[in-house]
């Protein structure tokens, strides 16, 4: 049923990983992407992937579960690969045929790109794996606060992420409900060109959108007679503190860096 | 045009984690012509029951024979079937999309594939069995009335497709006793003249007892029992133990046969009630 | 006078409409009272609820909870904090995406300081045999479960009123059943004043006290056996009458010397009982 969907990709399991403060994973994962244009030999990709590896077990994520998150991208990925290798580089060929020619850099730019893309897509998703949506939005919010002194609405946009990871599930049913009753008055939202398919989505779209406006109204009302008024003087439930691996974890990622630089230099 | 339903099983998700059995084996006969209230629990498989007496739904285990023919069969035409089965769903006003009421009640005939004269005289038809009035609402946006109002459109626009069967999924959820008895009435009016039959699942049991001819007890995803209302409120402890109850005037009946009262064991309309206590009455005080 | 709510000759207009949603409308309502408003769509009972938190304020009139007068900008969100309020689709008044986390959405606004927040909110759960449920998922809840969340998120902050706009219109009975008694223990057990708007009639027949709602104006009051022996009076308002007291009127219109006051079907049996046997 609908109700069961999984939010995002998140992967509910407890570990260390996920017990990591969201904003220090949402910063670490940005090191981690400066960490990937680094790095300039296979050597150094073999360390990346080690590193992924170590923190896909520690985070008690299947491994394949991550390389999983790649399978969206794989004609983006051979298209990357292979726009580098036909039309980039220049220099002795190594391979030629007809029209195609293949040099030495445009061979290593091709597997460089590749490999950056698939990195960045794995980074990202061990953050995504790892923390759910809910802690995303909190972090993301956190680390935006400090932009409130210049007016950033950081506490709305916080509001506003966390409201729509609630509301997303209701209007999934809601969608699936108004679908099925106008198939009952016989539309048909599954034959036809695009032109008559985009049509055929009005009865499905405008309902949706009447109906989460009057929610907006709704809940907006329900808040208020709740005593919200925005983020001023609020507390909150959930603080996140900084703990002793949160640390260990910058720690690390700084070991990461520096082993990349190193390897960089030396070879 | 009955429709008839064969060990029909059906099961969301099946083979995943969230696998859930919604309705198990219900084997049921609808015949033309009769009012059947459709009662149970929420969860007890109502709606999901509903929704495959037009194809929304298909069983992942048995067969749904519409005229004899089978619903889900290879090459079967659902769509042409979907027409002489017309379900109204809970909260029907939130599908309503058009600009105007009378274009929102167009939509289904439109998909017909029928003639402009016809989708009109259609249009009025319908309006006139929910009891709207064509030239003061069909061109006022649906958006604009009241609650009550809009579920009239929104059943108007299931109407119009001319159904053999109407199924609603319980028609009065949310409305005041006004807007309840409105379309309680309407619904009555369409089975007693038009000849429809009707399916109401719905969670009243004085609302079934005064329309229904026969009554389909589910519970946990079973059919429990099916019968005439008289036959199903006698066993007051029956449908008690299932948590629906049964109505007031069956449950009084009940309690005073208990206490003595030497009254008969299937009473469950109030006007009954009342005659049989009366009559005991003037028995005993002739004067 | 010791009143919670006091409504003293409030109008209410909305924008842009001509006739008056509420006119001239008095009510008091005492500690710890059950009060039921009825009205069909329509009435005007939905917006006298409005009024009662300051989420409107009157055209004309006054309205003071507690003794504050909801014009009083200052105090909006101490109104707010003692009158909560439930409303009618239970889907549209849960903000969190965990149950604790929305009982804890009141805490967070009023500022209530962290450490303080699980002991309320773990509280407020078991008052309404929720507690189970504290790390659900709202959408995976039961209409009748997620309108119990609200009134826990409610009780988080501690209100001396509670009024719920027809927060069982959109439940089946056994959800509708299981948010009134939890409404009624609140009200017995903590004297929380409650202020209940609903169109079904048994629920009203459960008050202390029926304030009766129609064309913006208070048709009728009194406990529900004086409100509900009106009949005829209450049919033409568009409002029903529970079944048993037009059954005891029927029978009485017979010749059988009913009580002209009876709302359950308990009543009933013991007045016939009586009746019947002594008669044998």
């Amino acid at each position: 049923m609908l109700k069961n969907i999984t939010m995002g990709q998140y992967y509910p399991v407890d570990s260390l990983v996920h017990r990591l403060d969201p904003r220090i994973k949402i910063l670490l994962t940005i090191a981690f992407i400066v960490a990937v244009f680094m790095v300039h030999s296979l050597v150094g990709y073999a360390i990346m992937l080690g590193f992924v590896y170590l923190t896909s077990r520690l985070a008690r994520v299947p491994f394949k579960m991550l390389m999983r998150g790649l399978k969206p991208l794989r004609f983006i990925l051979v298209l990357t690969f292979l726009l580098n290798l036909f039309f980039s580089g220049s220099g002795e060929p190594v391979f030629q045929l007809w029209f195609i020619t293949v040099t030495a850099q445009g061979l290593s730019q091709a597997v460089h790109y590749s490999l950056r893309l698939m990195f960045l897509v794995v980074g990202t998703s061990l953050l995504t794996l790892t923390t759910s949506p809910i802690m995303l939005s909190d972090g993301i919010e956190l680390l935006l606060s400090p932009l409130k002194r210049f007016h950033f609405p950081a506490h709305e946009l916080g509001m506003m992420m966390s409201i729509a990871l609630r509301f997303i599930p209701t209007l999934l049913e809601e969608t699936d409900k108004i679908q099925k009753a106008q198939m009952a008055r016989g539309a048909d939202f599954e034959s036809g060109n695009l032109m008559q398919r985009a049509k055929a989505m009005v009865p499905l779209l405008v309902p949706l959108f009447v109906s989460a406006f009057r929610r907006a109204g709704d809940l907006a009302m329900a808040m208020e007679a709740r005593c919200y008024h925005g983020g001023e003087n609020r507390t909150r439930l959930r603080v996140l503190k900084i703990q002793r691996n949160d640390l260990l974890a910058c720690a690390t990622m700084a070991g990461l860096i520096l082993l990349i630089v190193a390897e960089g230099l030396l070879l | 045009m009955p429709i008839e339903l064969k060990s029909v099983t059906h099961t969301y998700s099946e083979g995943s984690a969230f696998q859930a059995t919604a309705i198990r084996n219900v084997s049921l006969t609808i015949e033309d012509g009769e009012f059947i209230a459709v009662v149970g629990h929420t969860g007890s498989g109502k709606s999901t029951l509903v929704q495959h007496l037009n194809g929304l739904l298909k069983p992942t285990g048995g067969q749904i024979l519409i005229d004899g023919e089978d619903l889900n069969a290879p090459g079967a035409d659902r769509r042409r079937i979907r027409q002489k089965v017309g379900l109204v769903f809970q909260y029907p006003e939130y599908q309503l999309f058009e600009e105007t009421v009378a274009k929102d009640i167009a939509f289904g005939p439109k998909n017909l594939g029928l003639s402009e004269d016809e989708i009109d005289a259609r249009v009025r038809r319908a309006m006139a069995h929910v009891h709207l009035d064509y030239d003061k609402y069909a061109q006022r946006s649906p958006f604009e009335l009241s609650g009550g109002q809009m579920r009239r459109v929104a059943i108007a626009g299931v109407l119009a497709m001319e159904p053999k069967v109407l199924i609603l999924d319980e028609p009065t959820a949310g409305l005041d006793p006004r807007g309840r008895d409105r379309i309680l009435g309407m619904v009555q009016e369409l089975h007693a003249r038009g000849g429809t039959t009707v399916i109401m699942v719905s969670h009243s049991m004085d609302d079934v007892a005064r329309l229904a001819t026969r009554l389909v007890v589910m519970s946990k995803g079973e059919l429990v029992a099916t019968g005439t209302p008289r036959e199903i409120f006698r066993q007051v402890d029956m449908m008690e133990s299932i948590g629906l109850g049964v109505p007031e005037a069956a449950r009084l009946c009940a309690l005073l046969r208990q206490r003595g009262v030497k009254l008969p064991d299937d009473l469950y309309t109030p006007e009954e009630l009342r005659d049989s206590l009366l009559a005991l009455w003037k028995e005993a005080h002739p004067c | 006078m010791d009143d919670r709510i006091k409504v003293e000759k409030v109008s209410y207009t909305y924008e842009e409409a001509e006739e008056p949603a509420l006119s001239q409308v008095s009510c008091h309502i005492a500690p710890g009272e059950f009060v039921a408003v009825l009205g069909h769509n329509g009435s005007g009972k939905s917006t006298l609820a409005k009024l009662l938190n300051a989420l409107y304020l009157p055209t004309e009139g006054v309205v003071t909870v507690c003794g504050m007068d909801t014009r009083d900008e200052d105090k909006t969100w101490d109104i707010r904090q003692q009158a909560g309020m439930i409303f009618q689709n239970p889907d549209n008044q849960i903000v969190a995406t965990v149950v604790k986390e929305d009982v804890a959405f009141g805490l967070e606004n009023l500022g209530v300081p962290t450490e303080e927040m699980p002991g309320r909110i773990e509280s407020a759960l078991s008052a309404v045999r929720m507690n189970a449920f504290a790390d659900s998922a709202p959408h995976m809840l039961s209409g009748g479960q997620k309108q119990r969340v609200a009134i826990a998120g409610i009780l988080a902050m501690e209100p001396s009123v509670m009024i719920a706009d027809e927060a069982t219109a959109m439940l089946d009975p056994s959800g509708r059943a299981e948010v009134l008694e939890t409404i009624r223990r609140l009200n017995r057990q903590k004297g929380i004043t409650v202020v209940w708007i609903t169109h079904f009639m048994e629920e009203a027949a459960q008050a202390d006290r029926v304030i009766v709602v129609s064309d913006g104006k208070i048709a009728r009051e009194g406990t529900p056996r004086e409100v509900f022996r009106h009949i005829d009076e209450m049919r033409a308002l568009h409002l029903d009458v529970p079944h048993m007291t037009a059954l005891a009127k029927e029978l009485r219109e017979g010749g059988m010397p009913l009580r002209e006051d009876i709302l359950t079907v308990e009543e009933m049996v013991e007045e016939v009982a009586r009746l019947v046997c002594l008669s044998n």
